[in-house]
């Protein structure tokens, strides 16, 4: 019983784990509507944002790297599919270029990073301000409205019962849990993240690796930026201002080594529902937004505090 | 006060000894050095000279024994306590600041300041004038570090040194990265400060140089003091075999006869890893065992690592079986069947923090999957298991993290992840570093066997014992470059040494 109490303990998903009881149980005792479906409904919809784009963080994460760009390229995504859909182009083809905008920039990260071996956080620090200018450029600023009504669909529609958003998030996280452990891809960049040179000395393609990671927070960010111009009903280039900040407070919340080499989806599934549940129980309580920012930072300072414990 | 400068030694070691876990690196040391003398410490790399020097500038205490510094017991528990008795080190690898100027290099950590906290530049800059000026050398003091050369530095730190008033001056291999020229500078700075009486225990490899400057020579073998001679009655066959003397173990697989030589599998033709540096050239038999032998930094590793494209070279042909191969990242190397033991398993051979099971797999997964996708984890443990078990990795169980394994069982691992592959050239860096001699016999016999097999290997090792007891044939380096290739008979620690330390050119 202890030894596998013992196992259990030192999962990278562990603490998250508790984490997230913890902030569930102390919730339901303060409100009385927050144990109901319609609010776990609720709760799951508002994360899935902020999910998808941390799954794709945890690829970079787990290399050792990092990517700011996240909130940019979602916005820039999104005004992008916006405008064609508001110039006549197939609804369809508009989100598929959507996630492809987000493909190309990862794709540019990554090249910078893994081939051109420059500094993950300046590069994708250029990208984003690149990404973010873009948008503006193109939208002149403002939201562009008027898309077609069945957008909608992707936003707030139900499959089955199903808000569209969670079973997006859903599909996105069982592919991406099957890369990561079943494949060798996702073998070889927990590898780069637990020791580069000797993965590269080993004869794994380092490089190529390093790049597709950034190649996957590219494309789910474009999944992101679907599902919030769905939500939304517009192309904003505004939206994500900070985006990378919560989907990295995911990423370690749910226990992955900013090192690299450790971690996990389920992990960052678990940090992204403990923000959002905190973010939800809190505004339930009727905690001030400003203050909720400060139990946010406060947390995340705790989560690494927790993760360097674990690491001797 | 002559007589009582002789009696009364300026630095007196009395059974200084230190043990490390598994080792012992300095067993019941004595050493004395004279006020004005210069006295090399020679031996072979992990002889002891480091272990020593470390002791005495205070990085870390000896087990037993005492340290005299003028006839004054004194205790070195720290860097800044081997100042107080004046005690200067200058690094092989300089402590230096490449962003500050001389005089704040010289300053740091100490700089003079107003009664407010100001630093008082301009005291600290004639100050560190006046000690280039004792050195007879100029060094631009406005120039940050990084634009001086490697021998300006080095009097930067020699300056150092000499500002805490250090009466003893420990110089690590300082010309290792000299010119010639800037070398005899260095030396003539020595003789100035021996006259002014400063003791200097210097450490060199290059024996033409000690000849050249020093008073008395002590030999380092093993952690022990194998002789103290005056400089004038000895010579450099003597100090050769003082350094080397030791009984080969016998712990080698004995080497095959050989019934005519194995084909050419991996030739290096004109291997130039620098524009304007000499050409090496090299060939590795099947069944043989090529060494690669010299002193540490003798350049062994930077070319195995130009050869596999790890790093770029200006210029080289490499070729496999007679076809000329393109090797631009060990990735190629790992498609034609080239691996590589690095030299640090820690930081270049394995991640530590992953289990014996995925270290093992892990150049191997693509040709392990079913689906065309998935890692077939079935076969992987199978696989592993076997790989674990032919190179004898001893362990309760593949899942346990690499790091639980003792050194001798994790350089296993990294071999047995190449042998899951059908190799055709082995390249070994340093396999036996910081491993127990129990463990050593194992891989001696796990690199014949690879060899056995038809495989082509390559040791670079800076141990003679293991080049004169593994090696059929032995390429030796000194300073970047092969000066020498033996075989057979030829073999022998004195002549590999010799090469090695470019004593033959003091015979020209």
């Amino acid at each position: 019983m202890m030894r596998r109490f013992a196992w259990f303990r030192r999962q990278s998903t562990f603490y998250p784990l508790v984490g997230l009881i913890v902030v569930g149980i102390v919730m339901a005792a303060t409100s009385s509507t927050f144990v109901s479906l319609a609010n776990f409904s609720n709760v799951l919809v508002q994360v899935s944002i902020n999910a998808l784009i941390a799954v794709g963080m945890t690829f970079v994460i787990l290399t050792g790297g990092i990517d700011l760009s996240v909130g940019a390229v979602m916005a820039l995504s999104g005004t992008i599919a916006a405008m064609l859909m508001v110039s006549g182009v197939n609804a369809t083809l508009s989100l598929f270029v959507c996630v492809a905008a987000g493909f190309a920039i990862g794709m540019i990260n990554g090249m910078c990073v893994a081939y051109g071996r420059m500094p993950a956080i300046i590069v994708t620090l250029a990208t984003m301000g690149v990404a973010r200018g873009l948008a503006l450029m193109i939208t002149g600023g403002y939201p562009v409205d008027g898309l077609p009504e069945w957008v909608r669909g992707v936003g707030n529609g139900h499959v089955i019962g199903i808000q569209t958003p969670i079973i997006v998030m859903a599909v996105v996280y069982v592919i991406a849990w099957v890369l990561l452990e079943l494949t060798p891809f996702g073998r070889h960049l927990y590898a780069i993240g637990g020791n580069e040179v000797a993965t590269r000395l080993s004869g794994i393609r380092v490089a190529r690796y390093k790049m597709l990671a950034y190649v996957v927070s590219g494309v789910t960010t474009g999944i992101a930026a679907v599902v919030l111009t769905g939500r939304l009903m517009s192309g904003q280039p505004n939206v994500g201002e900070g985006s990378e900040l919560d989907a990295i407070a995911a990423v370690v919340l749910g226990g992955t080594s900013i090192a690299g080499g450790r971690g996990s989806v389920i992990g960052t599934l678990l940090g992204a529902l403990l923000l959002g549940v905190l973010n939800n129980g809190l505004n339930m309580v009727g905690v001030s937004p400003y203050a909720q920012i400060v139990i946010k930072g406060m947390i995340i300072l705790l989560a690494i505090y927790i993760g360097r414990e674990r690491r001797r | 006060m002559d007589t009582q400068q002789s009696s009364i030694p300026l630095l007196k070691l009395r059974g200084i000894s230190k043990s490390f876990p598994g080792v012992r690196a300095l067993s019941n040391i004595d050493f004395d050095l004279e006020s004005g003398e210069i006295h090399a410490l020679l031996g072979e790399n992990g002889a002891g000279k480091s272990t020593l020097m470390k002791i005495l500038s205070g990085i870390f205490p000896s087990d037993a024994g005492e340290i005299y510094v003028a006839g004054k017991l004194v205790i070195l528990d720290g860097y800044e306590a081997a100042m107080q008795v004046g005690i200067g080190t200058v690094y092989q690898e300089f402590s230096l600041v490449p962003f500050l100027t001389a005089a704040e290099n010289i300053f740091l950590g100490r700089e003079l300041r107003t009664p407010f906290g100001i630093l008082r530049r301009r005291e600290m800059r004639e100050l560190s004038a006046k000690l280039f000026e004792r050195l007879n050398v100029h060094v631009d003091l406005e120039a940050e570090l990084r634009h001086l050369s490697v021998a300006q530095q080095q009097f930067v730190e020699i300056a150092k040194a000499l500002s805490i008033n250090a009466r003893i001056l420990i110089l690590d291999e300082p010309t290792s990265t000299l010119t010639p020229t800037e070398a005899q500078h260095l030396f003539a700075v020595m003789r100035d400060l021996k006259r002014t009486g400063v003791g200097i225990i210097f450490i060199s490899h290059h024996l033409e140089e000690i000849f050249q400057i020093c008073d008395r020579i002590t030999v380092l073998r093993d952690g022990e003091n194998v002789a103290t001679v005056p400089m004038k009655s000895t010579h450099i066959n003597a100090l050769v075999e003082m350094m080397v003397g030791r009984q080969i173990e016998q712990s080698f697989p004995a080497k095959p006869m050989r019934s005519g030589l194995g084909e050419v599998v991996l030739e290096v033709d004109r291997l130039q890893i620098n524009r304007h540096d000499p050409e090496d050239s090299f060939v590795v038999r099947a069944g043989e065992i090529l060494g690669f032998a010299g002193l540490v930094g003798s350049g062994r590793t930077e070319e195995l690592m130009a050869v596999l494209g790890v790093t770029p070279a200006h210029h080289k042909v490499i070729k496999l079986d007679g076809k000329v191969i393109r090797l631009n990242d060990p990735a190629d190397a790992l498609a034609h069947g080239i691996g590589i033991l690095p030299e640090s398993r820690k930081a270049e051979g394995l991640i530590t923090s992953f289990s014996i099971l995925i270290n093992i797999s892990l150049n191997r997964l693509s040709s392990l999957l079913h689906w065309g996708m998935f890692v077939d984890r079935g076969r992987e443990r199978r696989e592993a298991s076997a790989a674990a078990a032919r190179v004898g990795v001893k362990t309760s169980s593949i899942d346990l993290p690499v790091d639980s394994l003792s050194g001798g069982n994790q350089q296993k691992v990294v071999l047995a992840r190449w042998l899951s592959h059908h190799i055709r050239v082995m390249l070994f860096d340093e396999p036996t570093r910081g491993i127990d001699v129990g463990a050593k016999a194992e891989i001696y016999r796990l690199i014949r066997e690879v060899s056995a097999s038809g495989c082509a290997v390559l040791v670079v090792s800076s141990e003679l014992p293991e080049i004169v007891g593994l090696c059929d044939r032995v390429v030796v380096f000194r300073q970047g470059h092969i000066v020498a290739t033996l075989e057979g008979d030829a073999i022998t620690p004195e002549i590999v040494m010799l090469h090695a330390v470019g004593g033959e050119r003091t015979h020209v």
